[in-house]
């Protein structure tokens, strides 16, 4: 379906500048067609948001691109490079260069917040010496403004505090790409905002490239250089904040109404 | 109808544990060896359990033998107590209930443990972390209940036996030498052996039914909850029919 919207103005990232590029994507659950030819460009330093209603497949993108899901068709390049068809050994190379922040944290329970720091430094480094591992740690807790949280259990923490904490978590192996499912949602206004402008923040500091799945417009707003909005499993429309709260779609209007 | 509906719901399940099972013996020998894991599993399954075991290895061994004592007066065999009461206790009573306790304490925190992480999105967080979370959580979780679980019986067995010389000193005076001599001189080749080793195959099935319950938990908390109560309903059962096949073993090599 042609919106009118698609591409009005967008300066799409090129050949030499995207970092992950998905073709045709099709992914089903029983007969459940959740993505349907689904594209999708993210270029270097680029933070896209993908807007859809609950249950339209958004976590199930991201999910495809780190290879925790395999899609039935279509291509997923992320650094030039194929996914779909990778080993466990090969996806583990791409996944060092991507974070991923989960919806529901998945920090581990029965650990510290040190060791949850460690426990990726641990697993993907493992000659690297205890007081680097600590710099690092201590790193990742300042750029959340978590310092004094080390020793502290999960179950400790509050809402605001635990998605922080993941998204240090998620910030220690420096990735290049980091994909952000749903993180502000269930957070009250405010540490939605505070949340908002770390990522911002975060994606200036270190020029990751952002995917973030949200149907929260505060987040989508702060934080969106591009928006893709997936209706029935497609790209159904693609560009800027203004341009797509302009518009008179009435598919995308109801996205942007207050 | 319905009962075919239910019979296809069993052979399926079967069919699931079957293949979780030989996912792990292809596991097992593939690195990286997480060795850590598992000495810390040794120690919360093992360490953790000591008490329990000990606790109901004790009563155990004195409630059988105050059970057993007017049987065997009745029948003037009353110095038969200590022979028979180590060679249940050994052979059968020991390794089957330590098993069953195991299966409710062990059975259900792993159930519970993996299934949550499970809902919680922390097995993901751990397969994008670049570890191996079936070889992480699964495979030194199975190897620790299969290698703790020995331990804990044989643990059991001496706390109960020495619950036992309790017991029959309540009524009576044995000396504590004289008890274990007839223990000890009653038990043969064949009471220890297959009672020891069919503890590692109890072990295991605790284990593996456990992680295979919380590994394909889903429908949020009330299905982690399902899976710790459906993790011990399963291995318990397993225990007895494992049982059942080691004793027709045995009796088909002559060791009983």
């Amino acid at each position: 379906m042609d919106t009118g919207i698609k591409q009005a103005g967008i300066k799409k990232p090129g050949v030499d500048t995207a970092v992950i590029r998905i073709r045709d994507l099709n992914i089903s659950f029983g007969s459940n067609h959740v993505l349907k030819d689904f594209n999708l460009v993210l270029g270097k330093g680029e933070s896209v948001v993908v807007l859809g209603k609950s249950g339209s497949g958004k976590s199930v993108l991201i999910k495809c691109i780190v290879g925790l899901l395999k899609p039935d068709s279509g291509t997923i390049e992320v650094f030039g490079s194929e996914i779909t068809e990778m080993d466990d050994e090969e996806l583990d190379h791409i996944r060092v260069k991507i974070g991923f922040l989960f919806q529901s944290n998945a920090l581990y329970d029965s650990m510290t917040v040190r060791e949850n720091l460690e426990f990726p430094l641990r697993r993907r480094w493992i000659n690297v010496e205890q007081d680097e591992i600590n710099n690092m740690v201590m790193e990742a807790l300042t750029n959340v403004g978590l310092e004094n949280t080390v020793d502290m259990m999960p179950a400790e923490l509050s809402g605001g505090m635990r998605k922080r904490i993941a998204l240090a978590r998620t910030l220690i192996l420096k990735p290049e790409i980091i994909l952000y499912d749903e993180p502000t949602s269930g957070l009250d206004p405010v540490t939605a905002k505070e949340i908002s402008d770390l990522i911002v923040e975060i994606q200036k500091k270190y020029n990751t490239s952002s995917l973030i799945i949200s149907h929260e417009m505060n987040t989508v707003r702060r934080t969106a250089n591009r928006i893709v909005i997936l209706i029935d499993g497609k790209c159904y429309a693609d560009g800027t904040y203004e341009e797509l709260s302009g518009s008179a779609d009435k598919e995308v209007q109801p996205f942007f109404s207050k | 109808m319905e009962l075919s509906k239910s019979v296809q719901q069993f052979l399926l399940e079967t069919g699931n544990i079957a293949r979780f099972t030989g996912r792990f013996f292809r596991q097992l020998f593939t690195p990286r060896n997480e060795y850590a894991e598992f000495f810390r599993q040794c120690y919360v399954i093992g360490y953790n359990s000591l008490a329990l075991v000990g606790l109901t290895g004790f009563i155990m061994g004195l409630v059988l033998t105050l059970q057993l004592r007017p049987s065997l007066l009745r029948y003037g065999v009353e110095s038969q107590l200590p022979a028979m009461v180590g060679i249940a206790i050994v052979r059968e009573i020991g390794p089957v209930i330590t098993a069953l306790i195991f299966a409710g304490k062990i059975g259900s925190s792993i159930g519970a443990e993996i299934g949550s992480m499970k809902v919680t999105e922390q097995i993901d967080a751990m397969e994008v972390s670049g570890t191996n979370p079936f070889k992480y959580l699964v495979v030194t979780r199975v190897l620790a209940a299969t290698f703790m679980l020995p331990v804990l019986v044989l643990l059991s067995d001496a706390i109960s036996l020495y619950g036992s010389w309790l017991g029959i000193n309540i009524k009576g005076v044995t000396s504590f030498d004289l008890f274990f001599s007839q223990v000890f001189d009653n038990l043969a080749f064949g009471d220890v052996l297959p009672a020891f080793i069919k503890t590692f195959f109890f072990g295991f099935a605790v284990g593996i039914i456990g992680c295979y319950k919380g590994y394909y938990s889903n429908k949020g908390t009330e299905g982690v909850g399902r899976s710790a109560n459906s993790a011990v309903v399963v291995s318990s059962v397993l225990v007895f029919i494992i049982d059942l096949v080691v004793v027709q073993i045995t009796d088909l090599m002559g060791l009983n």
